[in-house]
């Protein structure tokens, strides 16, 4: 499709533009920090316009087509071309990418963390930028991968440099793991080329010719990229990377890392695994749920035993990350449907949920539990705002992450046909418990840290009032869009449905709708 | 034989503005909490004016409707099925399902639509006093009007996502409010478990749901082209009897946990005694007259859903009934024990609520509904009762042994709206509950369930005894502690100060509620004794109390058929109607049943028993017992036996101290020849206790709390702790050792093999070169072999 | 022919030289024994040739004379330098490998 339209530079210009921004901050000399971050904002907010532009152009009524098509020549050696667009699917994420990157760096404009160095802080979220954005529209295996593993340099540099006490070991442990994954990913997809012919790396004419393969060569090449996405998601029992990941890496980071790259790994299953391979996905998903509920109840476990905010708050994104995992495994469009609103709502919630955390640790300097007592005396309106992520992230309705988890759950009750029907009713009923406990394990922690009186160690008056202060303009500024998305997305979720209903009857075609 | 068409001629129904634009009446609380939220500080009222007016305004609505269904229904005849008002709007499409939000007004949702606003509307104006100069007065109203848009939304809603926003809503709202005095941690406490314990119940309502979309969703769409949530087509699917018996039975069991956890039947009830940790108006809207009805609304709503899954009418006992009876009668023997008054009331509401319950799994749907109606009534008026009592006589304490007593002298107005109160909990003649609750125990019996019959009279005589015992250590008697104006004086100069050690009477045994924390409130307590409360609390309670006097007069079968006026316009009417709900006369050859009747001398509708054919049913032909005399003069008998028994008892024990009695707990060493002559005039009554009152009141309720506090509660508990350290074990066993460990081990695996290698590289030439030749040979022995 | 017997004296003289290549210390001596090494095979390679009568053996031969001398040039240099920064020739000081 040699396809010349117009508009088919929007997302090669939105996704390459932070790295104009990268390219222009690297003249800029290290000491100068406020032009440095002026730049860095900049480049993301143009790259958010260059977004809006998308959003408004978008065609709304054909969202299961593929839009902004873009394809070009690249590596014809390998059969490899550049070959981009944008659907249904793509576009809520690859907005919210644009989005968070923009809120990050203006909540970082007075938070850069130790040890400094404002500039190639930056630098380093333009590229991770560029790398997520060119994730979610990449049309061509070998351009997903390289997107894919953009994003693995700039996250492992920000928690190694800018990290907490166990930085190294964290980073590392994040770098290696992923690259793992990847490699194992990266050879199913070098099976996929082989055995379709080796004609081409784009995925429409995988899907075409995916279902073809043998059954038994499909299971083993959904296995290898199964490892590589379910790493990243993270489901159990790759998981273990992202609590210390989290922990350790700055808040900017967590947040990023929360957001969207978890994304990454739901993502890849939704637009790779599961079109290119129906047959072995129809084999795999009941293994798939299994992992995804146990996720649920294990990461709301994992949650109840910690005693630092940071941690919990990461085992309880292996939790939500387990509801998007059963929606998907359902094989159904009302699943489908789900896990992709749920991966929007867990952006939106657990990025808020990080950033409170991370001012929390800028007040207080420590994220212990036991140590924090009575937010909502010393600082109230950051006590509400954690209250009210608390309550959004338990799946209170009226709130996004509602429609992330009920739905879900409710698609577990009639997966797609060729799935045993029994086995996934007992995933419904085990998710539901799940509700139970996330509410035990969030409304556990708000009690903690919100409720009673400030412990005696940051009581008024005992050497910390200068560090106590509420919610400031930075953190308003950078919060309140998401907030505010919280809050409508989950009164009137029809504003994702409508786009991702016909993007993912789409996807789902070779599984009857 | 005059053969009409089949296809009569369609009736029209009267609508009117009111009815048709219900789904106003949840909103305009709803802005009322984000005005408050974000000016409420600011307003000279401190944002109540916004609570306030948003609920007078929805009263007003909520009456302008019921005005207009009574004229709707008054404009067809008696056996029409009277349609309700149904508006949706499109909320969320998936997948080819679309998912509305909308409005169905019918005789249910209008009923509790006045009742939920006129209880909010008398709780926040009660509040504005009660809580005056509370630290957190303006939160405490923007909860409480969202917590009522929250029920509004509930009452009002289409299909069951909405109904599922509005009981969510109403449970982070009761979270926010028990827990309003959070500074102190058992008040925080009580809200966490309240909020868990009717989480645990909303398993069963996601499940429910789910099954019964999945279930109905086909015929719904088919028949009557809504979705499987819409309520309108599960109560019609119910009956059409398409539903494997399977499916309606697992979802309908599965709704009713959720009713069980909200309200507050056995065995999750252990969070409304607790509860009580919050400020009395919210007990009073909230945990009496409200959101516990939450659950008995759900089965009403969906009543064919729960008719059919559980048998309702079978021969044998089903769940609902069974639960319900059960919780009567755990719940009133608790009762006995309590000596703080908000306890008492709260058990006293999850047994009225097990009334509720058993009826409506005995198919007494009126009566049960009617008994919501009535008890909102008389039960906020008590709970306001004791609101007032804390206010303005017992120093903010509920200790009924310590801090009352005799109060009827001093408070008058709040006296004699309790007497009311309690007549027409106790269900005396001609008060509101006789009409409710008798007529529940009546019908119980005539649809054969017997025993649940005894044990709903059972409960009404335990009902008239710990009313009265609360009544008597409360009113009569001598004033003790606070009541009798002894209240820790020296310590009221401070005030708006967090820590309250200093005040000394503590020692409440139970836990703390607007006790400590309302003493931010008014520190007006140049010594005083109890005095009668101010207008704005009085009044609300006047009202509620002519309530609780004359509301059961609206549905009064005693006086004949002409005073049934609930039943005529709230009961849907089980009549077989065409898809589009408008209906069509029933009976053969398009006669009225009215005809029918006369020729086949009776007629029941086929909704319930048969598949209805030709059309949809709405509603199952349900029993109604006949009024008889005889039976409301058994009643009747057995509450006063109660209400004698008991004051005797409390006589005995409180007033006169009687040793016999009071010994049984404590060991009381002061006994003095003076007390003889007393000792030998209760020698008969002591025999006439050792077998009927002791046995009751003493042992086996006593037994029952414990098991109540130490084996249920315990289990709760326990499952706390229990999930904790697992989670901890698990935590450190399978995720730090295991699975990270295996990460980690990979980690040292590589490192082992790079350390194995490493005398490799020694940097020994001789070492490279002794290698180089090795390997050279055995490549070259490789050679030969392979050659040859 | 002998051709037995120069095949043995090449193996011998391979197999001292290897010898010497492994054992010994001294790095002049290691570098005459690859000498050695070089030689025998060139022994193999003329015995060989003259057996095949051509002249494709003693061409390679003075391949390898010339490229040993090569070495040798080298090889003698590199050892010059270790003598002065290590004032020794023994191979095994000169390593700085800690394993």
């Amino acid at each position: 499709m040699e396809v010349l339209s117009d508009h088919n530079w929007v997302l090669t210009v939105g996704t390459f533009l932070p790295l104009v921004g990268v390219l222009i901050m690297l003249f800029i000399p290290k000491a100068d920090e406020a032009l440095s971050k002026a730049v860095a904002i900049g480049t993301a907010a143009a790259t958010l316009a260059v977004g809006v532009f998308t959003l408004a152009q978008f065609n709304y009524d054909k969202a299961g087509e593929m839009q902004f098509v873009a394809n070009a020549e690249w590596i014809s050696v390998i059969k490899s071309s550049y070959y981009i667009g944008l659907d249904g699917i793509s576009l809520p994420l690859y907005f919210l990418s644009m989005v968070i990157t923009l809120l990050v760096m203006i909540y970082s404009w007075n938070h850069v963390p130790s040890p400094g160095n404002a500039k190639a802080f930056y630098i380093l979220m333009l590229v991770l930028q560029t790398g997520m954005a060119g994730t979610f529209i990449a049309r061509d295996l070998v351009l997903f991968f390289v997107f894919f593993e953009l994003v693995l340099l700039p996250m492992y540099f920000m928690i190694g440099v800018w990290g907490g006490e166990n930085r190294q070991y964290a980073s590392l442990k994040f770098f290696l793991y992923t690259m793992f994954g990847s490699a194992l990913m990266l050879v199913a997809f070098l099976a996929l080329f082989f055995t379709t012919g080796a004609e081409s790396f784009s995925i429409p004419y995988l899907i075409e010719n995916g279902g073809e393969i043998a059954k038994n060569t499909q299971i083993w090449i959904f296995a290898g990229m199964f490892v590589g996405f379910a790493v990243k998601v993270p489901m159990f029992p790759f998981h273990t990377w992202l609590p210390d990941a989290h922990t350790q890496a700055p808040t900017q980071g967590s947040v990023i890392l929360a957001a969207i790259l978890l994304k990454l790994g739901t993502y890849g299953f939704v637009r790779i695994a599961i079109p290119i391979l129906p047959d072995a996905a129809l084999e795999w998903a009941p293994w798939i749920g299994l992992l995804a509920v146990i996720g649920i109840i294990y990461g709301a476990l994992g949650c109840l035993a910690q005693t630092d905010m940071k941690r919990l708050i990461a085992f309880s994104s292996v939790a939500h990350m387990g509801y998007v995992m059963l929606g998907i495994s359902t094989l159904t469009s009302f699943g489908m449907n789900a896990a992709m609103f749920g991966m929007v709502a867990h952006g939106l919630i657990t990025g808020m949920l990080f950033f409170v955390a991370g001012s929390v640790k800028e007040r207080y300097h420590t994220l212990e539990i036991k140590r924090l007592s009575g937010m909502l005396v010393q600082m109230p309106k950051l006590g509400w705002i954690l209250g009210f992520c608390a309550m959004a992230s338990l799946g209170l309705p009226g709130l996004a992450g509602f429609w992330g988890e009920f739905p879900a759950i409710l698609s577990a009750y009639q997966p797609a046909e060729g799935l045993n029907v029994t086995v996934f009713r007992v995933y419904m009923v085990v998710a539901a418990i799940g509700t139970v406990l996330a509410a035990g394990y969030l409304l556990w922690l708000y009690q903690r840290t919100a409720f009673g009186e400030p412990t005696a160690e940051f009581a008024a008056g005992h050497g910390h009032d200068e560090d106590i202060h509420d919610v400031n303009k930075f953190e308003w500024i950078a919060w309140t869009p998401l907030l505010i998305a919280i809050v409508v997305f989950g009164v009137y979720p029809q504003l994702m449905f409508k786009v991702l209903d016909p993007a993912v009857g789409v996807t789902l075609k070779a599984f009857g709708g | 034989m005059f053969s009409a068409s089949t296809e009569a001629a369609e009736v029209v129904l009267k609508s009117g503005w009111f009815l048709e634009n219900a789904f106003i009446i949840p909103i305009i609380p709803a802005l009322a909490f984000v005005l408050i939220i974000f000016f409420g500080k600011k307003m000279p009222m401190k944002g109540s004016e916004f609570g306030i007016l948003s609920m007078l305004a929805a009263l007003v609505m909520s009456l302008g409707a019921a005005y207009q269904w009574i004229q709707r229904v008054n404009g067809v005849s008696d056996e029409t099925y009277v349609k309700p008002i149904i508006r949706t709007w499109t909320w969320w499409q998936n997948d080819g399902v679309s998912l509305g939000i909308g409005q169905h007004i019918d005789g249910l949702s209008i009923t509790i639509l006045v009742v939920v606003a006129f209880i909010s509307s008398l709780v926040q104006i009660y509040s504005t006093e009660y809580l005056h100069g509370d630290r957190r007065y303006t939160h405490f109203f923007a909860s409480l009007t969202l917590f009522s848009a929250g029920m509004l939304n509930m009452v009002v809603a289409e299909n069951m996502i909405q109904l599922i926003l509005g009981w969510e809503l109403m449970g982070l709202c009761s979270f926010m409010l028990i827990g309003h005095w959070w500074e102190e941690g058992a008040n925080s406490r009580a809200a966490l478990k309240a909020f868990f314990t009717t989480r645990t119940g909303d398993i069963g309502l996601l499940v429910g749901t789910s099954v019964l979309f999945f279930a109905a969703n086909d015929w719904t769409q088919k028949t009557l082209g809504v979705s499987g949530f819409s309520i309108r087509g599960l109560s019609a699917w119910a009956l059409s009897g398409d539903p494997s018996s399977a499916a309606i039975t697992v979802g309908a069991i599965a709704l009713f946990i959720a009713c069980i956890g909200k309200s507050g039947q056995f065995p999750l009830h252990t969070w409304l005694p607790d509860a009580m940790a919050g400020p009395t108006p919210v007990s009073s809207l909230l945990h009496s007259s409200t959101m516990v009805v939450a659950g008995v609304f759900l089965v009403a709503r969906l009543y064919p859903v729960f008719y059919e899954g559980m048998n309702v009418y079978g021969n044998s006992v089903n769940f609902i009934i069974l639960i319900g009876g059960v919780t009567i009668v755990i719940a009133a023997v608790l009762a006995f024990v309590q000596t703080d008054i908000k306890k008492v009331l709260a058990y006293s509401t999850v047994s009225q609520l097990g009334y509720m319950m058993m009826g409506l799994g005995a198919g007494a749907w009126l009566p049960a509904v009617f008994h919501i109606f009535t008890h909102a009534f008389f039960k906020a008026c008590l709970f306001l009762g004791a609101g007032s009592i804390s206010h303005s006589a017992s120093h903010h304490s509920f200790d009924m042994k310590k801090d009352m007593g005799g109060l009827r002298k001093f408070m008058p107005i709040t006296f004699s709206t309790w007497i009311v109160s309690t007549l027409a909990l106790c269900g005396v003649f001609p008060f509101s509950g006789f009409f409710s609750k008798d007529e529940i125990i009546d019908n119980v019996g005539y649809a054969g369930y017997n025993f649940f019959m005894i044990v709903g009279l059972f409960g009404a005589f335990l009902t008239a005894a710990y009313m009265t015992r609360a009544t008597y250590l409360t009113f009569f008697g001598e004033p003790r502690g606070a009541a009798a104006g002894e209240h820790h004086d020296e310590e009221h100069g401070h005030d708006a100060h967090s820590s309250h050690d200093d005040h000394g009477h503590d020692d409440h045994g139970h836990d703390s509620h607007d006790a400590h924390a309302a003493h931010d409130s008014h520190d007006d307590h140049a010594s005083h004794g109890p005095r009668e409360s101010g207008l704005i609390i009085t009044v609300p309670l006047i009202l509620l109390a002519t309530l609780a006097l004359s509301s059961g007069f609206l549905n009064a079968p005693a006086f004949g058929e002409k005073w049934e006026n609930l039943k005529k316009w709230v009961e849907p009417r089980a009549e077989v109607v065409s898809v589009t709900g408008i209906a069509k006369p029933a009976g053969a050859h398009g006669e009225t049943r009215t005809a029918a009747l006369k020729e086949a001398g009776s007629y029941d509708s086929p909704c319930g028993s048969k598949t209805p054919v030709g059309g949809v049913c709405y509603a199952p032909q349900l029993k109604h017992a006949p009024f008889k005399w005889w039976k409301a003069g058994l009643s009747m008998g057995i509450v006063f036996m109660g209400m004698i028994l008991s004051w005797v008892l409390c006589v005995q024990l409180y007033t006169r101290k009687n040793k016999k009695l009071v010994g049984l707990t404590e060991r009381n060493k002061l006994l003095g020849a003076g007390y003889s002559f007393l000792e030998n005039k209760y020698y008969l009554d002591t025999l006439y206790e050792k077998i009927i009152v002791r046995s009751i009141a003493h042992p086996i309720s006593r037994g029952a709390y414990w098991f109540n506090q130490n084996v249920l509660d315990g289990i709760v508990n326990g499952a706390g702790t229990s999930t904790r350290k697992t989670a901890g074990w698990v935590y450190r066993n399978v995720d730090q050792k295991l699975v990270d460990g295996a990460v980690n081990g990979a980690g040292t695996t590589a490192e082992n093999a790079g350390g194995a290698l490493q005398p490799v590289q020694s940097g020994k030439v001789n070492q490279y070169g002794a290698l180089l030749f090795g390997a050279a040979a055995i490549g070259a022995l490789v050679l030969v072999i392979i050659n040859f | 022919m002998l051709l037995n017997q120069f095949l043995m004296l090449g193996a011998v003289l391979f197999c001292i030289g290897v010898y010497g290549v492994i054992v010994r210390k001294n790095a002049v001596l290691v570098l005459m024994s690859i000498e050695l090494i070089l030689n025998s095979v060139n022994i193999n390679l003329l015995a060989f040739s003259l057996r095949n009568g051509s002249v494709d053996g003693h061409t390679f031969a003075l391949y390898i004379i010339a490229v040993a001398a090569a070495e040798v040039g080298v090889g003698l240099a590199m050892v010059l330098l270790m003598y002065r920064n290590r004032r020794s020739v023994g191979l095994d000081d000169l390593s700085e490998m800690k394993g």
